[in-house]
């Protein structure tokens, strides 16, 4: 125990150097104040005897063994009174010897023990108070420190919303405390492609916000070696697992949008399911996979999803979803789904679902934890599509590259269509080309690796009937050519007697239209409807 | 559903019948193959592929049936189609198939024509 203790000396100290004396006024000061760094440890007996003292004590006639009383002795001091508040030393009053050499009469004792009873509270008042200037001094350091963490943190962010023509893009990150966990990323590719990227570090503040910073870094790094989603997130999980704190994790989606085509390929390591909205409804986005940083050597599954024009897009934090209003109830994905469903364009849902919170939770709200959105809108305007028009989604599918496919897809694709008024014969012929059209992207798009699926799209206009076929081919394929084959040449010989199948896409459908870029290849059937 | 190949051979007076049935695709190769050549063995003047029962041809079974007529045109055999549907005729028109085989609509007007 630390303990500062006043001592009062009159002057006849011989080794301590007077207070206020000059050579010009030699007259001898009426006392002087010196202050002993006591050190007295909480098992010296001398710290009982001054608790349990009741007033004065002579401490030139205490015997006890204790460093504490011997420090004193030594400083001259002759008796000390003890300044005891709510049962705890906070000071000692030490005098040393009277200016007569006489020993400190009983109206002397009287008076300092009186004394002392009323500084011990002053004293105590005056220490805390002295404490509390400290702690506010380290509060306001502290908030400084934090002032300038929340301005560095957001230089983490992206700085700028990449425009990408024909779509429009809306970030929104509100930390619950001055740093945050959470963040977005935007990622561009080199092939015009841009990486998505929203995640969130358990728990919130300064650790949360420190474990934030190294993930944004490794995934960066990450994101220029490996370009599919689930492969980074698998790398990013083993750099993170060696080095990340015990009880800790982070959530992410990792999503790689091509504006050409308006695939998105994407995985989720944990992170709340985004939601696309489309024509047909509402589409929760599925992919499996564990947060990052809790195992090793983990994988994660892809997915993709085409988005139609007018299509939009939600990836958000938990943030929103489980805040909780003055009641505790939470504010929940169905509220979420809804709001979704109403809203207009990308920047009004974000200003809705942030109203809607606010009204939800109330006035004086503490926002619980940190929430960042992201919304992706594809406008319903001209897009990277042939078919230049709004169009609704009426369905979209997967399908493994497995051999005989081909029928499933095109049976499927039929189903949606029935009660349209399409007739058979044109029907028949859709059926035909959506076969070949799935069974091409299968065999020279993926090579007929079962894991690659064959994306399947059907949209409608008042005017068209557009069905899109998507695989993980290239731009290579594009130069496929629906030349018509030279049967003659087969014939006798001099060619293959194989190569019809755009050949009988093209003629089975109005319009086909091949497009790609370096990781998918897509072939667009449009038919007119309006012809019947 | 899918409905594997199967094919059988008989002759109805010079000509030698192969009826198909099942879908005409990559996974019929063989089989059909197979039937043609029995179909040749008793160097019938006509052979006649009867696609009553086949529900489905892609491209790669229009391949194989190209590679049929080649074989018949190469024996100066007369082949011939009955029992397509619409839809199909309309694909043998396209790929300009009919130009070298007579489609009948059925086997009764094929035998007789």
């Amino acid at each position: 125990m630390l303990a500062a203790i006043q001592k009062w000396f009159r002057n006849s100290q011989k080794t301590e150097t007077p207070l206020a004396v000059t050579e010009d006024r030699p007259a001898e000061p009426l006392a002087r104040v010196d202050t002993i760094d006591l050190h007295l440890r909480p098992d010296d007996p001398f710290l009982s005897y001054l608790l349990s003292a009741n007033g004065v004590v002579e401490i030139d006639r205490l015997k006890l063994v204790s460093p504490a009383l011997s420090e004193l002795k030594a400083a001259g001091v002759k008796i000390s009174v003890p300044l005891v508040s709510q049962g705890e030393l906070i000071g000692l009053l030490n005098l040393g010897p009277r200016r007569s050499e006489q020993d400190y009469s009983a109206d002397d004792r009287r008076l300092l023990a009186t004394l002392a009873t009323q500084a011990a509270p002053a004293l105590r008042v005056a220490q805390l108070a002295q404490l509390q200037q400290i702690e506010a001094r380290q509060r306001e350091r502290i908030d400084q420190e934090l002032r300038v963490a929340r301005v560095i943190q957001q230089t983490l962010l992206p700085k700028e919303v990449p425009t990408l023509p024909g779509w429009q893009i809306a970030p929104f990150w509100q930390p619950a405390r001055a740093v945050s966990g959470d963040f977005y990323d935007f990622i561009p590719y080199p092939d015009g492609r841009l990486a998505l990227v929203i995640a969130d570090v358990t728990d919130k503040g300064v650790p949360a916000a420190l474990l934030m910073a190294t993930t944004r870094s490794i995934i960066r790094s990450t994101a220029e070696r490996v370009k599919s989603p689930g492969e980074v997130l698998a790398l990013v999980n083993d750099l993170l697992c060696p080095d990340i704190p015990p009880k800790m994790f982070v959530t992410c989606l990792y999503a790689v949008l091509d504006p050409a085509t308006g695939l998105l390929r994407f995985a989720n390591a944990g992170q709340d399911l985004p939601y696309l909205r489309t024509a047909a409804g509402l589409v929760e986005l599925f992919a499996r996979g564990m947060p990052l940083g809790l195992m090793p050597g983990m994988e994660y599954e892809e997915k993709e999803v085409v988005f139609a024009p007018g299509d939009l897009l939600l990836l958000s934090s938990d943030g929103l979803a489980e805040a909780h209003n003055a009641q505790r109830e939470m504010f929940g994905f169905p509220r979420i789904k809804a709001l979704m469903a109403g809203a207009g364009q990308g920047e009004t849902l974000v200003e809705r679902l942030m109203q809607d919170l606010d009204s939800f939770t109330g006035p004086g709200y503490e926002q619980e934890d940190d929430i960042t959105l992201l919304v992706v809108e594809r406008e319903a305007g001209p897009g990277g599509a042939a078919v230049n028009e709004p169009l609704q989604t009426v369905a979209m599918f997967d399908l493994p590259s497995q051999p005989g496919n081909e029928r499933q897809a095109a049976e499927q694709v039929i189903e949606t269509l029935a009660g349209d008024g399409l007739s058979p014969t044109r029907r028949q012929r859709l059926e035909t080309a959506v076969a070949e059209a799935v069974m091409n992207a299968m065999e020279h798009g993926n090579h007929y690796q079962a894991e690659l699926p064959v994306h399947i799209q059907v949209l409608r206009s008042p005017e068209h009937l557009v069905v899109r076929i998507i695989d993980h081919g290239s731009e290579a394929q594009t130069n496929q050519t629906a030349e018509t084959p030279d049967l003659d040449a087969k014939l006798a010989g001099l060619q293959s007697p194989r190569g019809w199948g755009l050949f009988l896409i093209q003629n089975m459908v109005d319009e086909m239209n091949i497009s790609g870029d370096s990781e998918h290849h897509m072939i667009e059937l449009v038919l007119n409807t309006k012809e019947g | 559903m899918v409905q594997p190949f199967e094919s059988s051979v008989r002759l109805e007076n010079d000509t030698a019948v192969v009826d198909l049935h099942g879908e005409i695709n990559a996974a019929a190769e063989t089989a059909l193959n197979a039937a043609y050549s029995t179909a040749e063995q008793g160097n019938p003047a006509a052979i006649l592929l009867n696609f009553q029962d086949v529900n489905y041809i892609n491209s790669t079974g229009i391949a194989l049936i190209v590679g049929l007529l080649a074989q018949a045109r190469k024996a100066h055999r007369r082949l011939v189609v009955c029992g397509l549907s619409e839809h199909y005729q309309e694909i043998f028109r396209i790929t300009r198939l009919s130009d070298f085989m007579q489609m009948y609509a059925d086997e009764h007007s094929a035998l007789s024509g």
